[in-house]
């Protein structure tokens, strides 16, 4: 019984670690704070803070799993945000449902593009997105033309998107629910999801058991795309204003929610409820620095800080275990 | 295959001259867009062409322009460092603060070319320390980290009232011509003998090209990567300088997604991400490719935000040529 805990233990000492980091660090905001952590109002806030985020890094763990990167996603979600939101400027009975499907539309197709240049025409994924964050970006301000959809342009029915709760759970919270329970089905027992860690293990064998990895890459940046939609789309929801500069610089947290969760940048590896923690300590952090009274010029900073020492952290741990499996073997064979 | 071809073309640099391929190169193509690009704007406006307009253009683009020679040789390492404009804004707020406390300004100069290259020789350090890890994501969190510091030591306040003299750096001219552009000249030629005519240049091409058989070969990869990573903090804070003697002002704020521009200069030069192949004319026509053409665009009232479109898609149309050639082949 003993040695099978401990594999489970050594199996995902990464994730317990950043679970361990989010306890620690919501206690001591709890206590240094008064109290005003765990209240019923600031877990929601901090799991709505974190939803879109949560969305957001299920599609960026894909991409990075095949050894990629995606830096157009901020981009995306403000260029598939603002399409949906003219549309619904322009015709406000439209029905929510609608809007949220144009805005994972145009997310399906910026995400097609890049994929495209990535696989078929085999160009590096940071070069493609880099190029594209610029273009999306773009094409969002001449979209609307510089101005913004404010609250007053959008439809009721949308806005109580982000204040809807049912039992007792936020509707955005309840969005992102649904994406990691699916993604966790689709990464852990489809065989498209499988396909997704081999081609980060290794392309070339990838290819070689028959594994067509130009279809699985495409498939990675479409499902990025998607998910930047949708999370685009809600990000507006939430603040209730649509503008270019939406989500600018967002991706940086994406892919800090991801390394932090132990998604390796080398690629192949990754577990699905790793960058949900991984999303939640992001949250749990942006929440507790103002309750810590934390100065905000200091945010940015210890952002910095955590995200590099957890990586760096991240390569002394897995060192270890390697080495303690080498030391394992060599016993064994004596 | 294709793999052995690159290191036996790049490595040889005695090859025989081969007319085919002296057509064919990257750096005709990059000066045919050039040509192009100053004919459609000259017949756009009638102010392109002016030389106090193509001046005032030059030293507006100098500042970036300068970063590009230590990206190229981090980009022919097959690595990359996105932390750039960060180290920018920490060096010019560390000088900026020091000025306000006292210090005298060159000294001051020398705190922010220390501050630069520190910065540089961390990403350098932690990168040979920590070998699992890319360069995109260990230059991804110093570069929130550098820009954090920043914000802690000058909140949002602005530095300003530099002593007369240091406008010359961004406003300077000698003998006609701006201070900034003689430096990216002196720079340019440096590079390009340090890159292709010494010893150390040729073993930045090995590295880019297969960094494990580089180091058995008896190459010290791990500080050529440390020296490169502080030449690459080093010139940023020669950037942070000019920009902010051009601007006679410091906030923890400049420089925002200067490592895009700057990038995008170096691939569109024919730089491979890959590492181990591009050359220094094809990145100086490339630099002035993009500065010509925010020029341009500018002068004939295109909105920025259609500018970053068009330079978008030119860095992915011009990287996918190249490879379209090769698929259609197919």
């Amino acid at each position: 019984m003993l040695p099978y805990f401990k594999r489970i233990i050594n199996q995902n000492i990464r994730e317990i670690a950043v679970f361990i980091v989010i306890i620690f660090l919501a206690t001591f905001t709890n206590i240094r704070s008064g109290g005003n952590f765990f209240t019923s109002q600031n877990i929601n806030d901090v799991l709505v803070e974190s939803a879109v985020m949560v969305i957001m890094s299920m599609g960026m763990m894909m991409v990075i799993i095949t050894t990629g990167i995606d830096l157009s996603v901020g981009s995306i979600m403000a260029l598939s945000a603002m399409v949906a939101t003219t549309i619904m400027k322009n015709n406000l009975t439209i029905s929510p449902v609608v809007v949220i499907l144009i805005a994972m539309g145009v997310g399906l197709l910026c995400g097609l593009i890049n994929g495209v240049f990535i696989s078929y025409v085999n160009i590096p994924p940071i070069i493609v997105t880099l190029g594209m964050m610029n273009v999306f970006r773009g094409l969002a301000y001449v979209v609307s033309k510089g101005s913004w959809v404010l609250q007053q342009d959008m439809s009721k029915s949308f806005m109580s998107i982000a204040t809807t709760k049912v039992l007792g759970i936020n509707m955005m919270v309840i969005f992102a629910i649904v994406v990691v329970i699916v993604n966790n089905y689709f990464m852990n027992y489809s065989r498209r999801g499988r396909e997704i860690y081999a081609v980060g293990n290794s392309e070339e064998s990838a290819k070689i058991s028959g594994i067509n990895t130009k279809k699985v890459k495409l498939f990675v940046y479409s499902i990025m795309g998607v998910l930047a939609g949708l999370g685009g789309i809600l990000y507006v929801c939430k603040y209730a204003a649509s503008q270019g500069e939406t989500a600018k610089g967002y991706e940086l947290n994406i892919i800090a929610a991801c390394v932090l969760g132990g998604v390796s940048v080398s690629g192949g590896t990754g577990k699905v409820y790793g960058a949900v923690l991984g999303a939640l300590l992001l949250g749990v952090l942006t929440n507790a620095l103002p309750l810590l009274n934390v100065s905000p010029f200091w945010q940015e900073f210890v952002k910095g800080a955590i995200i590099l020492i957890s990586i760096l952290a991240n390569v002394l741990i897995s060192r270890r275990v390697q080495k303690k499996a080498i030391e394992r073997r060599a016993t064994d064979v004596k | 295959m294709s793999n052995n071809e690159t290191v036996f073309r790049t490595i040889d640099s005695k090859r025989a001259f081969d007319l085919k391929r002296f057509m064919f190169q990257w750096e005709w193509l990059l000066l045919i867009i050039f040509i192009a690009i100053n004919i459609i704007n000259s017949s756009l406006s009638q102010n392109f062409l002016d030389k106090d307009n193509i001046l005032s253009a030059i030293s507006l683009f100098s500042d970036k322009a300068i970063l590009v020679f230590p990206m190229m040789m981090v980009i022919l390492l097959g690595e990359i460092d996105i932390s750039i404009a960060s180290t920018m804004a920490l060096s010019g707020v560390i000088m900026g603060v020091s000025y306000q406390n006292g210090v005298p300004m060159p000294l001051a100069i020398i705190l922010a070319l220390i501050t630069g290259s520190i910065c540089g020789f961390i990403n350098g350090f932690i990168l040979v320390k920590f070998k699992e890890l890319s360069s995109m994501i260990v230059t991804l969190s110093t570069m929130i980290l550098y820009r954090g510091v920043a914000n802690i030591i000058l909140e949002n306040n602005a530095v300003t009232k530099f002593p007369t003299w240091y406008n010359f750096f961004g406003w300077g001219k000698v003998f006609g011509i701006p201070v900034i552009l003689l430096f990216f000249i002196v720079e340019a030629v440096i590079f390009a003998y340090i890159i292709h005519f010494t010893s150390f240049g040729r073993k930045i091409y090995a590295m880019g090209n297969n960094i494990v058989a580089t180091r058995y070969s008896g190459i010290k990869t791990d500080e050529m990567k440390i020296v490169i990573y502080t030449t690459m903090g080093l010139f940023s804070a020669i950037a942070a300088i000019f920009l902010t003697s051009k601007m006679a002002s410091v906030r923890s704020s400049i420089a925002l997604g200067y490592e895009l521009d700057v990038i995008t200069m170096v691939v569109l030069g024919g730089v491979s991400n890959l590492g181990g192949k591009g050359r220094v004319i094809g990145v100086i026509i490339s630099t002035f490719i993009i500065g010509f053409l925010r020029y341009g665009l500018g002068i004939v009232n295109v909105q920025a935000q259609v500018t970053l479109v068009i330079i978008g898609l030119l860095l992915i149309i011009s990287v996918s040529i190249p490879n379209l050639r090769s698929i259609l082949k197919k």
